[in-house]
């Protein structure tokens, strides 16, 4: 407690401090940066391994023989596909039925807020078929899930072979101790979600649909499937779910320990693993594939069918087959019993997953970075926001030494405070809440008066409020309280920076990826910003860094790691339909990126544009 | 003065019943920060249920608030939103009226210490001017009403605003000091403030102008007279309970419930996480251990604080509302609406933008860490606790900021403000 309590030691501190306090920021940041990059390099991480014992230990055989039959049943699921134009339902259910599970069907409706152009969908109306098989060695009190989606054109065919073929193959083993559910859902992420709030009878998105005939137990993990080719090069791992959940590392450590096993190539984020973690290149390669998981993470959406399942406790993973132009081809067959080797284990489990990490980032799939390694990294960055506060505390504390009529002047200026303060606030919060909802609501009016569609509406309506957003607030002081004052930029900038520091800290801590991401390009503007600076420069800046550029800078990094780069106009389309998407997926999903980033940090980011322009 | 206030708790009053209208009231209404086992609005519809059934509201362990609350609800149960939004007013208005009446009387105490030449000449800066002061009393109202804490609390419906009126009337009565019978009621809802009849007796002390000595017969007798005004109205009001209720019930399920702590769901003190992970044959001593926190303090703060009665109950709340088995935000807003009362310390104050930080990132990360343990299930109680852990460091440092602030502004005023050492270099305060 000296430190608290000794003022001598107190006074040397705080004018270190003080007096260091740009340079220390400099360094800082640049720590943070250097930490973070420096957690893709392969000694600074961990080897993942099994802390979970039920899977860890007992060896299963894995015996699946009918890769082939499934594939057949895979071409036969297409062609009636292809006739029913859409979900072959009456089929699924009668081929369920004969493979021997209870099999029921479920339908939903959704109208999305506006016509989703990626997918191609507005009304949205499906059917979901699902078949239990039940666990005949124990009461039913615990379920596993795989799942197929059935999507349009040519996709996922196989994958509904391959989830048919091992339904089949389980019906005829005794040892099941947990209900398996095999589900086939039409619509993607639309059936999922109407197939799992039906499941918890849950509604929080407001979607229509028909309540399920049947239950198993308790989800305890649950598998999707994405397969469209007959052989394989390799199978990818997707983990990333809605908000930038993940599942527990478990359920990655047993997919990358099965594919060990049996011999499957396997990937994550698509990037196979290196050995030469010594080289360069071998490096940049775990700093692609950290990115792109960092990326895909802060995006919030669900990365694969899997992603809701993680809102209800239920571990979940996606896993993509991936014909590439390798020699090298893994046939259904050993699909098949890599699956059935993950459902033995999973269904030797006691207890839900918990014993291994929740909050990881992964630089390959064999590695793993922890909470407790890549904190810090935000942290540092955290940090040069206090040191910030800490500095302009102490300004204003300790106001430089006056005459008499200085003093007087000081009461007057305190006065107003309040209410230059509050003034800001309020209304980049109004603005924000206006970029929150004019979007949707205006898009009728949009599409009436301009020549648009109505997703074209959606977007441009957001980049114009947010745009017009940078005109209005710092006009507003000045009409209330007439020049803004020395002391009051000081106070509001005090807020401001305190505003962002627990902001981001609630952010990194259910997303690190997107609070990092917004506070490497938020702390500079926090840090530096004051009317004193100069006003042209400054500004440029400040847009630069505010959270739309932010995004925009994402999404050609993102295309540039998936080494798929883009030109800047493909790149501005690809913008604009990210910008749909996150809408949609707020209303569709209940993902928290958009309402985040309108309702709290784009008017955190107004209020330092307000002090750029205080004088 | 009554214009401003008058339009304070309108103001007060309209967000409230806003917020009561929106769908904030079913999500706030369920936090356990906000909300605990004892003052839970649930278990009060629920103890209303079983009293309408003809059951004692005590069976079945979920109503642990006393008879008289529950005979209050008992008819104002339909009226409970402007139950409740009364109760904040009514805590403002006897907070109002009682700082009012403290500062004029610390004013007159100033004006006869300066009259008699009492203070050091370089103390000046520390006197207090009427100027000030003028604003404090509104402030203190504003500070309970426009608190956030205060805010949710009300809109929980949480009981803790019933128990804060009734402690604001308590120290109002205090503070007149013309009514002791006045003094217990607040004694009747829960046990811990108790330990505030040591600071009202000696606020009464003084006012009475009888010196703290303990060979004098006066001193002897008026303790003895407060003993029993105090015990005897402690005594009417358990037996007006007993006589409501028609049986001695209450007593285990009220009284039993606060001390013996049986209810561990988590909530922003100390007592949950430390009592689930215990092994039980340990539990009695550390529940001694942990009770006698908040009973404890108040010997030493009495005896250092003898001659400042008022500051002693603002310490007592805090201590209360820090140690106590379930503690709620609304317990924090009634201490925190004294820290105008001492804002001619503030530059004595040592740790308070560090405590405010903390304070306010605490806030924050409470809601978000209770997400990620019970909905994402990615954290733990462990992430919650600490946060918990850190609340209270927080609260702790700021409680004995205030205090180390007090005493060294009193220290000064009876030794000069700029001290000397013997060597005539300049000398600096350390505690240690």
């Amino acid at each position: 407690m000296g430190l608290l309590s000794d003022p001598n030691r107190r006074r040397a501190l705080i004018s270190l401090l003080t007096r260091l306090n740009a340079p220390i920021c400099v360094v800082c940041y640049m720590a943070g940066v250097a930490w973070f990059m420096g957690l893709a390099f392969e000694p600074f991480t961990l080897r993942t391994y099994m802390s979970e014992n039920a899977m860890g230990s007992t060896m299963v055989e894995e015996r699946f023989p009918a890769g082939e039959r499934a594939l057949g049943t895979g071409r036969e699921f297409s062609a009636h596909k292809k006739k029913a134009g859409g979900m072959p339902v009456d089929w699924l259910v009668k081929t369920m039925q004969s493979r021997g599970l209870e099999v029921f069907t479920q339908r939903f409706s959704r109208r999305l807020p506006f016509p989703d152009e990626d997918k191609e969908r507005y009304m949205v109306k499906g059917t979901n078929v699902y078949g239990i098989l039940r666990a005949p060695r124990a009461p039913r009190t615990e379920a596993l899930v795989l799942s197929a989606p059935c999507s349009p054109g040519d996709d996922n065919n196989q994958a509904v072979g391959v989830l048919l073929g091992l339904a089949q193959y389980f019906r005829n083993q005794v040892f099941w101790a947990k209900d398996i559910i095999f589900l086939v859902n039409e619509h993607d992420l639309i059936g999922m979600q109407a197939w799992l709030e039906g499941y918890h009878h849950t509604n929080t998105t407001g979607m229509d649909w028909s309540p399920l005939q049947g239950r198993g137990g308790s989800i305890q993990a649950a598998l999707s499937l994405e397969l469209s080719s007959d052989v394989v090069t390799s199978l990818d791992l997707v983990l990333e779910g809605l908000n930038g959940q993940l599942p527990n590392l478990d359920l990655a450590n047993l997919f990358y320990a099965f594919c060990q096993k049996i011999g499957v190539l396997c990937t994550t984020q698509g990037k196979l693993q290196r050995n030469d973690w010594d080289s360069v290149s071998g490096y940049s390669h775990a700093v692609q594939t950290m990115m792109l998981m960092v990326m895909k993470q802060a995006s919030g959406r669900p990365w694969g069918d899997h992603g809701l399942f993680l809102r209800y406790h239920i571990e979940a993973a996606t896993i993509k087959g991936i014909n590439s132009f390798r020699q090298y081809k893994t046939d259904a067959t050993t699909i098949g019993r890599l699956l059935e080797g993950m459902y033995r284990k999973l269904n030797n489990l006691l207890e839900r997953l918990h014993q291994s990490y929740f909050f990881y980032l992964m630089p390959s799939l064999s590695h793993f970075v922890s909470i407790g390694y890549y904190m810090p990294a935000f942290g540092l960055l955290a940090l040069i926001l206090l040191l910030r506060a800490l500095d302009l505390w102490i300004q204003l504390a300790t106001p430089p030494p006056r005459t008499e009529d200085g003093v007087a002047d000081a009461e007057q200026m305190s006065s107003p405070g309040v209410l230059s303060v509050l003034t800001p606030l309020v209304i980049s919060h109004l603005t924000g809440v206006a970029l929150y909802t004019l979007p949707i609501h205006f898009q009728e009016i949009a599409v009436e008066h301009f020549p648009v569609s109505e997703t074209e509406a959606v977007v441009l309506t957001a980049i114009a409020v947010y745009t017009a957003g940078l005109a209005l607030p710092h006009n507003t002081h000045r009409l209330l309280t007439g020049r803004g004052t020395e002391n009051g930029w000081k106070v509001l900038k005090l807020v401001a920076v305190l505003y962002l520091a627990v902001l981001l800290g609630c952010t990194a801590l259910i997303n690190f990826s997107l609070g990092f991401i917004l506070a490497l390009t938020l702390v500079p503007v926090a840090a530096f910003v004051t009317p004193d600076v100069p006003k042209a420069l400054s500004a440029f800046i400040m847009v630069i860094l505010s959270p739309a550029c932010t995004l925009l800078f994402s999404v050609f990094l993102f295309q540039e790691l998936q080494e798929m780069p883009v030109s800047f106009l493909d790149g501005w389309m690809l913008y604009l339909s990210v910008i749909s998407q996150g809408i949609l997926d707020h209303a569709l999903y209940g993902s928290l990126v958009y309402p985040l980033v309108a309702l709290l940090v784009y008017p955190c980011w107004l209020l330092f544009w307000n002090i750029l322009f205080w004088k | 003065m009554a214009a401003p206030l008058t339009l304070l708790l309108l103001v007060a009053v309209t967000v409230r019943a806003a917020l009561y209208r929106s769908s904030l009231a079913d999500l706030i209404s369920e936090r356990v920060e906000v909300v605990s086992p004892l003052t839970a609005w649930k278990r009060v519809v629920e103890g209303l249920a079983l009293l309408d059934l003809g059951v004692s509201p005590y069976s079945g362990d979920v109503f642990h608030e006393t008879p008289l609350i529950i005979y209050l609800f008992h008819f104002l149960v339909d009226y409970a939103e402007i139950t409740f939004m009364l109760a904040d007013v009514i805590t403002a208005v006897a907070l109002y009226l009682s700082v009012k009446d403290y500062n004029k009387q610390v004013f007159r105490k100033q004006k006869y210490a300066l009259e008699a030449d009492r203070y050091p000449l370089d103390c000046l800066e520390l006197i207090r001017s009427p100027k000030e002061m003028q604003y404090i009393p509104l402030k203190v109202a504003m500070f309970y009403l426009l608190n956030p804490f205060t805010i949710l609390s009300c809109v929980a419906k949480s009981t803790c605003g019933l128990n804060n009126a009734v402690i604001a009337l308590f120290v109002l009565s205090t503070i007149k000091g013309n009514s002791r019978t006045h003094s217990s009621p607040a004694e009747g809802n829960s046990i811990y403030p108790l330990t505030l009849c040591a600071a009202a007796l000696l606020y009464l002390l003084q006012r009475q102008y009888i010196p703290v000595n303990l060979r004098r017969f006066s001193f002897w007798w008026f303790v003895a007279q407060y003993a029993f005004m105090y015990l005897g109205s402690l005594f009417v009001i358990v037996g007006l309970s007993f006589f409501l209720l028609g049986s001695w019930d209450f007593l285990p399920s009220v009284y039993g419930f606060i001390l013996s702590v049986p209810d561990l769901t988590p909530n922003i003190g100390l007592f949950w996480y430390f009592f689930a992970e215990m092994f039980e044959h340990f539990r009695l001593f550390f529940l001694c251990v942990f009770q006698i926190n908040v009973f404890f303090y108040t010997v030493p703060l009495s005896i250092k604080l003898k001659e400042h009665p008022v500051f002693l109950i603002f310490m007592q709340l805090a201590v209360i509302s820090i140690f106590k088995s379930y503690p709620t935000v609304g317990d924090i807003a009634l201490y925190m609406a004294f820290l105008p009362v001492w804002s001619h310390l503030h530059r004595f104050l040592r740790n308070i933008f560090l405590v405010s930080c903390v304070l306010l990132a605490c806030s924050a990360l409470f809601p978000v860490l209770w997400h990620l343990w019970i909905y994402a299930g990615s954290a733990n109680s462990n992430f919650y606790y600490a946060i918990t852990l850190l609340f209270n460091v927080a609260q702790i440092l700021l409680v004995s900021d205030y205090f180390y602030a007090f005493l060294r502004r009193e220290h000064h005023l009876s030794h000069g403000l700029y001290l000397k050492r013997k060597d005539g270099s300049e000398a600096t305060l350390v505690l240690k």
